[in-house]
């Protein structure tokens, strides 16, 4: 048996960032003689490794401008992985999070008592982005399966890497083992899909599934696996406490990179592979996604904590992302990307706020201490209200072009005669309620931080220079990839090319 | 010899279910990951009872068990891990001593 190895060529996103797992590894390995001695003053080893945080960034930009010219369409290993433009521009997408993630983590994970763990923190990073680039490109059910706990496994190890304080052990725990329940449905699900069509390759199903008792078993239960991970919401029970107890960067990639990957693995899936059982599938995410964006609004306005209430508002952002499927065309993926990657950049920013404050803040993240932010942290203040209106879906901001997008293809090709186009249409409907649900939950932060009076508002402080950079690429972000066409028209032609 | 394949995935559902229902009635975070391994149990006899019997031609089912069984190995490495780290940190590995954070 010979392996032709020029199949590798077929897949550079993830041999580029396999490179960079082991430069980081080496690095790390090489280096941590010196940088793990840890110190009670913190003063002794304070910038011992700064190179590191850098090195890891460029490497990863490296990553992003080898891929992001989208390749052509090629599959590889037997027809186990295949590639197109769109799972290209997926890649970017999320490897652009991953970026946002380790330049505004520098300030967390450079501090004298989380220092040693540094490199533990790149490489599972970067293990987990292996792990959903190999889950959006894989043609095979085994390959997702390895793809997606590649990517969760390593999930569980950054939600506890702080290991000595309380609440992340105890997030690390709800996490591992609701993850590890949700892949046993899920297998148990590809079980019968095996069961009933004898193949696994994604192709050889979609050629010949109908809709049998047998299938519509393995699909309900396929998604129930899937929907624990993008924490829709029969299935969302531990993203409070998991989103809560993470440390805040951990959190934020949690809510973007992680949901956004898993979502377009279902969106190619349910399009792909069960796209014949259509009218299944349909009424199951309209049920889903009506669930999804109103309890989690309802129960985001009595949040206080506001990790807690990021998390609230990524289930119903989740609910969206999932509301782009059901128009079951090209424009689906189109809309999907385009969600992610303007929720990557609006999440992110308000993430980087919240653990920039956090840091001067002594670890609280209470709404209480953002009153009066304005009057202390004016620029810290609006930027966080920018990012909060692009979630809310404000104008001139990204966040209102993508959700208009993802109602155009949620009714797309859905006509009033039919009962499911019906039911499109009311689904956005509740959807568009929704929206302004959420504007009123998210402008209790802006009033808090504007408007509410604080005998003792946060003192100013100077956030690090990496802080300030993740902050610039999200605004930067937000401002334009609403206001200028060609983004969309990148991730569409994109899409178009590889139907 | 000839066992019916109704009589496997009988075994198999069975299993599955007492996997669910022990995960969510234990209040032992490792009575729980042993639920979940029931759970993965069930999965396995499936994927070789239906190769075996259904579409012996081909091994997907079973190399989709050994790699089933590889993964699941290494999901409890790290579960068992953080319930140590758990247990370091609450004194405890009962599900009710880790209720911190709640609405």
């Amino acid at each position: 048996m010979n392996i032709d190895y020029s199949q590798f060529l077929n897949m550079i996103p993830e041999v580029t960032l396999m490179a960079l797992l082991v430069i980081v590894f080496i690095a790390d390995f090489a280096t941590s003689q010196r940088a793990v001695i840890p110190t009670s003053n913190g003063e002794a080893n304070s910038s011992s490794r700064a190179w590191f945080n850098p090195l890891v960034c460029l490497l990863m930009a490296a990553h992003i401008v080898i891929n992001i010219f989208p390749t052509t369409a090629s599959v590889a290993f037997g027809g186990m992985y295949y590639t197109n433009p769109s799972v290209g521009v997926i890649k970017t997408i999320l490897a652009l999070g991953a970026l946002i993630v380790l330049i505004q983590s520098r300030e967390w994970i450079q501090r004298p008592d989380t220092q040693f763990k540094e490199g533990e923190f790149y490489i599972l990073i970067a293990s987990t982005l292996l792990g959903m680039n190999m889950m959006v490109s894989a043609n095979h059910f085994l390959l997702f399966f390895l793809g997606l706990e590649m990517a969760s496994i390593p999930m569980a190890c950054l939600v506890g890497l702080d290991k000595y304080r309380h609440n992340s052990a105890e997030s690390a725990a709800k996490f591992v083992l609701t993850a590890a329940f949700s892949s046993g449905i899920m297998l148990y699900g590809i079980s019968f899909i095996y069961g009933a069509m004898g193949t696994l390759y994604f192709d050889d199903i979609a050629a010949k599934i109908t809709a049998t008792p047998l299938t519509i078993m393995g699909m309900v239960f396929f998604f129930s696996g899937l929907g624990f991970k993008i924490s829709l919401v029969p299935f969302h029970f531990w993203t409070a406490d998991t989103y809560q107890g993470a440390p805040t960067t951990i959190t934020g990639y949690l809510s973007v990179v992680s949901k956004g990957a898993a979502a377009f693995a279902l969106c190619s899936i349910l399009i792909k592979v069960f796209g014949p059982m259509v009218e299944y599938w349909q009424y199951m995410l309209f049920i889903v996604v009506v669930l999804s964006i109103t309890i989690a609004n309802l129960f985001a306005i009595r949040q206080r904590d506001l990790k807690r209430f990021m998390a609230f508002s990524s289930i119903s952002q989740a609910g969206y992302i999932v509301l782009a499927i059901v128009g079951n065309s090209a424009m689906s993926y189109t809309t999907l990307s385009f969600y992610v990657l303007v929720y990557v950049v609006a999440n992110m920013a308000v993430f980087s706020v919240i653990s920039s404050i956090e840091e001067h803040n002594n670890g609280t993240v209470d709404m209480e201490s953002y009153n009066g932010l304005y009057k202390t942290n004016p620029k810290l203040a609006f930027l966080m209200t920018i990012a909060l209106f692009s979630l809310g879906g404000i104008p001139p901001f990204a966040g209102m072009f993508s959700k208009f997008f993802v109602f155009m293809s949620a009714v797309k090709g859905a006509s009033l005669s039919t009962t499911s186009g019906v039911l499109a249409y009311s689904v956005v409907f509740i959807a568009l309620i929704n929206t302004v649900i959420s504007l009123y939950y998210y402008l209790l932060i802006v009033k808090a931080m504007y408007i509410k009076p604080n005998e003792k508002p946060l003192p100013w402080f100077k956030s690090a220079n990496s802080t300030k950079l993740a902050l610039a690429i999200c605004t930067a972000g937000i401002i334009m990839f609403g206001v200028f066409s060609m983004v969309y028209s990148w991730i569409d032609s994109a899409s178009i090319a590889s139907m | 010899m000839n066992i019916p394949v109704e009589y496997f995935i009988a075994l198999s559902t069975l299993l599955f279910f007492i996997g669910v229902f022990g995960f969510v009635t234990r209040r032992n975070l490792v009575a729980m990951l042993i639920s979940i391994e029931l759970i993965l149990n069930s999965v396995d006899i499936n994927f070789a009872v239906f190769n075996r019997i259904l579409f012996p031609a081909q091994f997907e089912g079973f190399f989709f068990t050994l790699f089933s069984i590889g993964v699941s190995a290494a999901e409890t490495a790290v579960a068992l891990a953080i319930i140590i780290n758990v247990y370091r940190n609450y004194h405890s590995d009962q599900v009710n001593s880790i209720e911190n954070m709640k609405f």
